[in-house]
């Protein structure tokens, strides 16, 4: 069998992702390499190639008109297309800015109409393209990934969690944040990550978007009454990473 | 003489973010020479507002994917001062502990990854399995404990957890911390062979030389990587420290057309950030082993070549491991316990600063009584080289094109410039000084 022909992509975004693909260490990578070929990957080798690719994993949010040709070229040349990460996703931290009307002005005043600053709001890349499976999270598990691939490799269907971080939690053990008198958005986010974070001390920020039909008006009631949050600090809680999962139930 | 060149080389690769060279040249005539950042702006000095104090590291790490700690580090450091808190002498000595781990990690990965390709002729690392499997194998380790390393004390080192405003969530156990000393005094053979990878380089290396200023953090009980006064040095020498807090002033962002960052400048019209200017400003405070491979490199201050980051690179590569088991010493013996985050004495605004990989870090923010965020602003170091890789381009494209290169010796000679300072683009967009809502 022939190697399977991986690129990787950007737009909007850190470039975090792509780094994870760094941390396997030796075994892992170089084991990862007799199974696939990286033809593309703009970060890390300065080969292009024009040939079709077999999974393109792509990552950033869409949030500028200009990079419309450049998603749809992917598309054509790609057989499967992953939106590699939670920007690419769903947004991610770049739809933050999405319920603000003066961004542009904020960052950039008198200069913020100069062509070349043209941006727009963050949207998933699947507003653009087809999305055949996405790799969810900020960053991505990367243990995630490999499965993701290995079921493509292995033509299975990659199986993606859709139930909540708190049974993540329930599994390790973790103390609720909530006990602890913090907050936390794991009762409607999308596990998978293995829930690290209320492990290391700190809330679930949904940082892998929701489940399906979350139940957002429990969270916002939760959010008050056992975390003594205002109103409002409650009400824009999600729009961090679920700015436009938020707007999808609305 | 170089009679006629065309070079447009669209997204630099090798490089985070994305950054393009653009040079004319019309019988001998330079016509045109520019670097130029189309990166996608993000607006997160905007998405800041509006959140409470807890969540402001926790979206500002996101700015950047290779430095996120250092922009977690930096953010907090910002937050802390603004709101009047001081930290343990423990959580101070674990922030510089991943402080060195990411250096360590994103120089290994530059070092091996970006810039040895160069040097071996390859375009990327990846024929490199082939012909120079070992070295490819030994930087995936290397890569590997970096991460590991900076995830014992951040929970990962892609966006990282436990430092949060007041202290650490998390700590980890004496047992973990003597473990990972005893993996990285393991890994002090794996560094040497990477200092005897570079030294046998080094020979490839570039010669050139634009004397410029250099700014860095610095301080007088170290080599300044996590915190200090913000100190600049001039090709003849002379230094001058400036307070944190006066960061505007010694930044002076302006802008450029052809870029979405923006440019900055203090007593020269540029200066740079990053390895070469750290070690050109705290060449004293150099762990004694890392002063030794700079020697036999043959690397010193003030070094004027903008190619020899890489170098001045492999250099910290030591320190930071030689720094790290002292640190780890201090831990072990106070022993390590997890500490109630310290809270807020005051709402205000405030600035930190810490060195990333790529030079000097900016954070500052206000809040307002509740500890919501009212403002922020953040200078990255890719942002202040944007200008100092502009003149490097101005003053090399002219010795090119008397050296009669072609057009694809030109464009590698640029690529590899740019890809010296290790350019952290994705984060640096950025430009226009804010203004404090009160």
């Amino acid at each position: 069998m022939s190697k399977a022909k991986v690129a990787f992509f950007d737009f909007t975004c850190c470039e975090g992702c792509q780094i994870e693909f760094t941390n396997y260490g030796d075994a892992a990578f170089l084991e990862l390499l007799n199974h696939v070929d990286v033809v593309e990957f703009r970060e890390a080798m300065s080969e292009k190639t024009t040939e079709p690719i077999d999974v393109a994993l792509v990552e950033g949010s869409f949030s500028r008109e200009v990079d419309r040709a450049r998603l749809e070229k992917i598309r054509e040349r790609a057989a499967i297309v992953i939106a590699y990460g939670q920007c690419a996703a769903s947004g991610g931290i770049n739809a933050l800015k999405n319920h603000q009307d003066d961004y542009k002005q904020f960052v950039y005043g008198e200069d913020a109409e100069q062509p070349h600053l043209a941006s727009q709001q963050a949207r998933p890349i699947s507003s653009v393209i087809k999305v055949d499976y996405s790799a969810y999270g900020c960053p991505v598990n990367k243990y995630e990934v490999l499965q993701i691939v290995f079921h493509l490799l292995h033509g299975k269907q990659p199986v993606i969690p859709n139930h909540p971080v708190c049974v993540e939690c329930k599994r390790r053990e973790t103390v609720c944040r909530f006990e602890e008198g913090d907050h936390c958005l794991g009762m409607v986010a999308r596990a998978g990550c293995t829930a690290p974070c209320p492990a290391y001390g700190v809330p679930c920020e949904a940082c892998r978007g929701f489940v399906d039909q979350p139940n957002v008006p429990a969270l916002e009631k939760v959010l008050v009454e056992r975390a003594g949050f205002s109103q409002r600090r409650a009400a824009e809680k999600a729009l961090m990473f679920t700015a436009n999962d938020l707007e999808a139930l609305s | 003489m170089t009679t006629t060149a065309r070079i447009r080389v669209d997204h630099v690769t090798r490089v985070e973010g994305h950054g393009n060279i653009v040079v004319n040249v019309t019988d001998g005539v330079v016509e045109k020479c520019e670097w130029q950042v189309p990166e996608a702006p993000r607006f997160f000095e905007s998405m800041v507002r509006g959140r409470h104090y807890s969540e402001v590291a926790r979206i500002t790490s996101r700015i950047c994917g290779i430095c996120s700690i250092g922009h977690t580090l930096a953010s907090v450091k910002a937050t802390e001062n603004a709101l009047g808190i001081e930290v343990s002498e423990q959580t101070w000595k674990l922030r510089e502990l991943i402080k060195h781990a990411e250096n360590f990690d994103s120089h290994v990965l530059h070092i091996n990854f970006l810039a040895a390709p160069d040097l071996l002729g390859a375009p990327s690392v990846f024929p490199l399995v082939a012909t120079h499997g070992d070295v490819v194998a030994r930087a995936l380790r290397l890569k590997r404990l970096a991460h590991e390393w900076g995830s014992l004390i951040g929970g990962r080192t892609t966006h990282p957890m436990s430092i949060v405003p007041g202290g650490m969530a998390e700590v980890p156990t004496t047992k973990q911390l003597k473990a990972l000393k005893a993996t990285l005094l393991a890994a002090v053979p794996e560094l040497e062979a990477t200092v005897a990878t570079v030294l046998a380089l080094a020979p490839s290396v570039p010669a050139f030389d634009r004397p410029t200023e250099y700014m860095a953090l610095s301080n007088d009980k170290d080599y300044g990587l996590y915190d200090g006064d913000v100190q600049t040095v001039l090709p003849d020498g002379t230094k001058q420290r400036y307070p944190v807090a006066d960061y505007k002033q010694v930044t002076n962002e302006y802008v450029v057309p052809q870029s979405t960052a923006k440019y900055t400048r203090n007593k020269l019209p540029s200066y740079a950030a990053g390895a070469l200017a750290r070690f050109n400003n705290n060449y004293d405070m150099l762990h004694p082993e890392a002063k030794k491979v700079a020697e036999a490199i043959g690397i010193q201050p003030i070094c004027t070549n903008p190619y020899m980051n890489t170098v001045a690179q492999a250099v910290e590569v030591v320190s930071d491991v030689y720094e790290s088991v002292r640190l780890l010493d201090e831990l072990i013996d106070a022993g390590v316990e997890l500490e109630p985050l310290v809270e807020p004495t005051k709402y205000a605004s405030g600035a930190g600063a810490t060195e990333v990989p790529r030079g000097i870090l900016f954070h500052e923010y206000g809040y307002d009584e509740e500890g919501t965020c009212l403002s922020g602003n953040c200078i990255i170091p890719t942002n202040q080289n944007h200008a100092n890789i502009q003149l490097d381009f101005e003053k090399l494209v002219p010795e090119l094109v008397a050296q009669d290169k072609s057009e694809k010796e030109m464009a590698l000679a640029l690529e590899m410039l740019v890809r010296a300072y290790d350019p952290c683009i994705s984060c640096s967009t950025h430009y226009l000084d804010v203004k404090f809502a009160r």
